[in-house]
């Protein structure tokens, strides 16, 4: 392989690497007080209110359902006036996080909800507010399934951001587009593949080993 | 006698059906009072209007003479002078005995942590329990488990302390160390008020006993004269059913 193709190969990998990344952290901004929200003012919430919920449902459900293919055209005239222009990787990561901050959200609200309730009486026993609730007990008490939730959601914006190469988004999915299928240079989309996997299981072993970590309920010994 | 808990004309329903029908009840300092009754005769959900974890229809519930109102803000306040343990322990599964035990004081009273840890210790070490302080809940037994949430509601300070069926959930052989706990409470002075099915625990531990049955306070009085004299058919039943 020559050094071109490899440099090439060395900036598409940070290229994902930025996307994912970047579209996780901002889509976890977005998405896990839209979790909160959509846990506590759910039925069996700390303060449940119906027209919040609601909102907040049907939002999430809207923008859930636009396969994300669509989605990336749909918000194209969006990304150029948040980022100035509609191709490369930040722009991408403009219909990343709209797809990923919704599905996070639903992520954050079902770790919530599997948290025992019998936990959160007690602590309302003792008199926590619902801030200190969701703060001390939520967030702790929940944090295996959010990490592994964490994982999940960065492993499927790592594939929709390869997705992104097919207009234009950069990065590893980008180049196995054009050199892959535009091309028919096989090679160098084998290598792209094989590269997205590894990355895709440093990921997700890390995420599992985090999340097991950090489970105090199960694991034997301190 | 001071007047810790008083409960008046107390009625809570669910929709149509009504489960529990103007209870009045009041409980002084230093008292344990020992409620009992069939299952489902609405005793666990009393002690849950108590501290408004079930909304009630008709009545009220004060605490030293201030009617508990279920208005979010001062709920919380109040909330932190009641102490209640449960069924189902409800232990934080994610944080060692020592912070399930600090974790409310610090969080919700804004007590100094050093002095709420010392605290902890020596609760830990009344129960027997001081070597556990490190341990997480799952590493515990259940009656260990619930030792520890008896003395975690103790690190509020409460005024009164409610139990809600704290053995049901734990095999015959524990049973025994938490009554234990609890008895020794009583000796203490604590105000308590118990719902339980032991009733030999019941008998040893209660000032005052109250028989509830379809939502009704039926029967009250003194530990001698319910198990020995009962008035009502409906408590004599019910005492016989635990003979053999």
């Amino acid at each position: 392989m020559n050094e071109q193709i490899v440099n090439m190969l060395i900036e598409g990998i940070g290229d994902t690497l930025y996307m994912t990344l970047g579209s996780v952290i901002i889509g976890y901004a977005l998405g896990l007080p839209l979790g909160i929200v959509l846990y506590v003012t759910g039925k069996n919430g700390l303060k449940p209110n119906r027209y919040v919920y609601r909102v907040g449902d049907f939002f999430c459900n809207i923008v859930r359902s636009i396969p994300f293919l669509i989605l990336l055209i749909l918000l194209i005239p969006f990304t150029r006036l948040v980022v100035g222009k509609s191709y490369g990787s930040t722009a991408t990561i403009v219909p990343l996080v709209i797809c990923a901050a919704p599905y996070i959200a639903r992520v954050v609200e079902t770790a919530l909800n599997e948290v025992d309730t019998g936990v959160i009486e007690a602590a309302k026993a003792m008199g926590a507010s619902n801030l200190q609730i969701v703060l001390k007990v939520l967030l702790v008490e929940a944090r295996t399934s959010l990490i592994s939730g964490f994982t999940i959601t960065t492993g499927i914006l790592l594939g929709y951001s390869a997705m992104s190469g097919t207009v234009g988004g950069g990065g590893l999915g980008d180049i196995a587009v054009r050199y892959g299928y535009h091309r028919w240079e096989t090679g160098i989309m084998i290598v792209t593949v094989l590269l997205l996997i590894v990355i895709f299981q440093i990921i997700q072993m890390t995420g599992t080993k985090i999340s097991i970590g950090l489970d105090r309920r199960k694991r034997k010994g301190n | 006698m001071e007047e810790i808990l008083n409960i008046k004309n107390l009625t809570k329903a669910y929709d149509d059906i009504v489960v529990l029908e103007q209870v009045n009840l009041t409980v002084h300092k230093g008292e344990v009072v020992v409620i009992v009754g069939p299952s489902g005769c609405g005793k666990s959900t009393l002690l849950r209007c108590i501290n408004a974890f079930e909304e009630i229809r008709e009545g009220t519930v004060s605490l030293c003479g201030e009617t508990i109102n279920p208005c979010r803000e001062k709920l919380n306040k109040v909330r932190e002078r009641i102490g209640m343990v449960f069924q189902s322990y409800d232990l934080f599964p994610h944080k060692t005995v020592l912070q399930n035990m600090t974790l409310a004081p610090v969080k919700v009273k804004k007590a100094n942590k050093k002095d709420a840890e010392q605290e902890a210790l020596a609760l830990l070490e009344r129960i027997g329990l001081s070597t556990k302080k490190d341990s997480y809940p799952r590493q515990l037994s259940g009656g260990q488990k619930q030792r520890v949430a008896i003395v975690r509601a103790l690190m509020m300070h409460p005024e009164v302390l409610l139990l809600d069926e704290i053995t049901a959930a734990l095999d015959p052989e524990m049973v025994r160390e938490v009554l234990d706990v609890v008895i020794n409470l009583a000796k203490e002075g604590r105000t308590m008020v118990i719902v339980t099915h032991e009733l030999a625990f019941a008998r040893a531990v209660a000032d005052r006993m109250v028989f509830i049955d379809c939502g009704r306070i039926v029967e009250e009085g003194t530990p001698e004269e319910f198990f020995e004299n009962p008035k009502t058919d409906r408590l004599r039943k019910f005492l016989d059913s635990f003979s053999y």
